[in-house]
């Protein structure tokens, strides 16, 4: 029973993923036509030359051959070759992804944080009016475009209260306001999920059970409320790393940083259609590995679901 | 305020305060976009010699920019960039996403199976990434970022929207009205969809917001309008190279934007539907 859920999952995953890079493959190699033309085209080479270049490129095979190669490739890590650049795309992923995944990493670390803060003032705070204002904070933290609030975080911080320099920052001050730019989007889901957890556990008979019984109000937030309100926010972790590599392109674009995102931008302005394929399909592999874990580990981590599907 | 609507109220329009003041800010914006002159005498293309970077003014409310371009009048005439964007973008999802999600709810077997995994490889791509895969697919300009950004909702819509026709199938009425002898596109067209609409239009008012959010990134990335169309987006970049003397530049239309956002969001749970 057990395995066959997990074959099933596993095949599922294995099947989005296939689409995943289908898709990316119509989008970006086979719709556009000829990639590789219309970027040397601009350098006046002739037909031979170009000929020549598309032999080297693989352009001039039909389609479903160039399907099978690009996609044997990506199976064994060789991602093809940035048009721009002229190096291997798995080289250049190798040298932005590490500042990309700290900076992500970072913010959500942040963002967990604050929404954490968020949720227990809006669901444990003393008065009911604070409740009432923290609970609209998250709303607000949706509405706010990434790529402005780093312009104004750098503004307040930098240009009013002077307190981050820009000129040479240290390593901190480089990261530190990327990262609260990237946090505040983020923060928002976490919060609200948070908060609607916190509630409904609270609402649940055994509160009320463990509170007539004598438990404290620390040990009913321990033993009740932390559990069941922080578990589900695991299924969440999928999208959160799509907003997160979203927020962390838009914010290096903002703060001149390098990594993945500065990559994806000079791969837009150029036509670069190879590394777009590679980071769109390589985000994509990590969001359905992502989310198969999160599907996987539930049941380990809340036994009731495990307990549930033994007894159906 | 609270977070977890009553579930018997969710039908019903609330007209508390703050969604008041979302329609009126809406309307104001869309006042903008439709009669922009009516509310600023400037051109918003044309500068001003020798009133280059103004701080905001009688005369220039919002100041102007390094061309000497009033602001105010680069964001009332921005208006209309944006939410035509987001009409566009709104347009696209709704039309291809509840078009599938009724053909996946409707028809079932293989050809939902197939909907739902063309639906499950749109979500697997971060929104960002896909909407940069369509834009180089497209090419840079206003209504291509839009079609981008409205390809990135079809999934959302989608998958509401086959929901919606799963739920309302099950339903005595449905039952009855194919018991009666009625054809399947009859049934499709007179009950489920009038009983599918608010859910589909509450999530359409977030997917606006969303929209203009999604749009104005784009324009903030240079993919959008080229200059020197007005463009919320576009706005804040320009303004970005005046942040140490002019910082009214960038924060004005990023304001703007915010409270769109925040309004479309308001309205979208007031018609109630999905829960945010």
């Amino acid at each position: 029973m057990m395995a066959r859920h997990l074959a099933q999952r596993v095949g599922q995953a294995l099947l989005v993923l296939a689409a995943t890079f289908t898709l990316a493959f119509l989008l970006l190699q086979a719709l556009p036509g000829d990639a590789v033309l219309i970027k040397f085209l601009e350098l006046g080479l002739t037909p031979d030359q170009l000929a020549e270049i598309r032999l080297a490129y693989g352009a001039d095979a039909p389609l479903w051959r160039q399907y099978l190669h690009t996609a044997g490739g990506f199976l064994t890590g060789n991602f093809g070759t940035s048009i721009r650049a002229g190096v291997p795309v798995a080289q250049l992923l190798a040298e932005n992804l590490p500042a990309t995944l700290l900076l992500a990493a970072l913010a959500f670390a942040a963002a967990s944080l604050l929404a954490l803060l968020l949720a227990g003032l809006a669901t444990l705070g003393g008065q009911s009016w604070l409740r009432g204002l923290v609970r609209s904070v998250p709303s607000l933290f949706v509405a706010v475009p990434v790529f402005w609030l780093g312009i104004m975080l750098i503004q307040l911080f930098s240009f009013q209260l002077g307190w981050i320099s820009i000129i040479s920052p240290e390593p901190w001050e480089e990261l530190a306001l990327p990262v609260a730019t990237i946090a505040v989007p983020i923060s928002a889901p976490l919060a609200q999920v948070l908060i609607r957890n916190i509630d409904a556990v609270l609402a649940e008979p055994f509160v009320a059970v463990a509170r007539a019984k004598g438990a404290s109000h620390a040990w009913v937030l321990r033993w009740h409320v932390a559990r069941n309100a922080l578990l589900p926010t695991l299924t969440m972790a999928g999208v959160l790393f799509g907003e997160l590599l979203g927020g962390a392109v838009v914010t290096e674009a903002v703060f001149g940083l390098n990594g993945l995102g500065g990559l994806t931008q000079q791969a837009v302005a150029n036509q670069d259609v190879a590394v777009l394929q590679a980071i769109v399909v390589v985000s994509a592999a990590a969001f359905v590995l992502i989310n198969l874990a999160v599907d996987l580990l539930y049941p380990v981590l809340d036994p009731r679901l495990a307990r549930g599907r033994r007894a159906a | 305020m609270s977070g977890a609507a009553l579930p018997l109220r969710a039908g019903l329009p609330r007209l508390r305060p703050g969604l008041w003041l979302a329609c009126a800010v809406l309307a104001l914006v869309f006042a903008w976009a439709v009669a922009p002159s009516l509310f600023t005498a400037r051109s918003p293309v044309e500068g001003i010699p020798g009133a280059q970077l103004l701080p905001p003014s009688w005369a220039h409310p919002l100041g102007t920019d390094g061309l000497g371009r009033d602001q105010l009048a680069r964001v009332v005439y921005g208006a209309r960039e944006s939410l035509a964007g987001a009409f566009v973008a709104v347009a696209v999802g709704l039309l291809l996403g509840t078009g599938l999600g009724v053909l996946a709810g409707a028809r079932g077997g293989w050809v939902d199976a197939a909907v739902m995994r063309l639906v499950d490889t749109l979500l697997a791509i971060p929104a960002l990434l896909l909407s940069l895969s369509i834009i180089i697919l497209l090419g840079f300009g206003s209504i291509k970022a839009a079609v981008a950004v409205g390809i990135v909702a079809v999934a959302q819509f989608a998958r509401l929207s086959r929901a919606e026709v799963l739920r309302v199938r099950a339903s005595d009425y449905v039952e009855a009205a194919f018991g009666s002898g009625g054809r399947f596109a009859a049934v499709l067209w007179r009950h489920v969809l009038p009983n599918s609409l608010t859910s589909v239009l509450a999530l359409a008012a977030l997917q606006f917001g969303s929209a203009i959010l999604a749009l104005s990134t784009l324009g903030f990335l240079g993919y959008g309008a080229p200059p020197p169309t007005p463009e919320w987006g576009l706005l804040i970049a320009e303004g970005r190279d005046f942040l140490a003397r002019a910082w009214w530049l960038t924060a004005s239309p990023g304001l703007v934007v915010v409270l769109v956002v925040l309004s479309a969001e308001r309205i979208g749970r007031g018609i109630g539907g999905p829960s945010p």
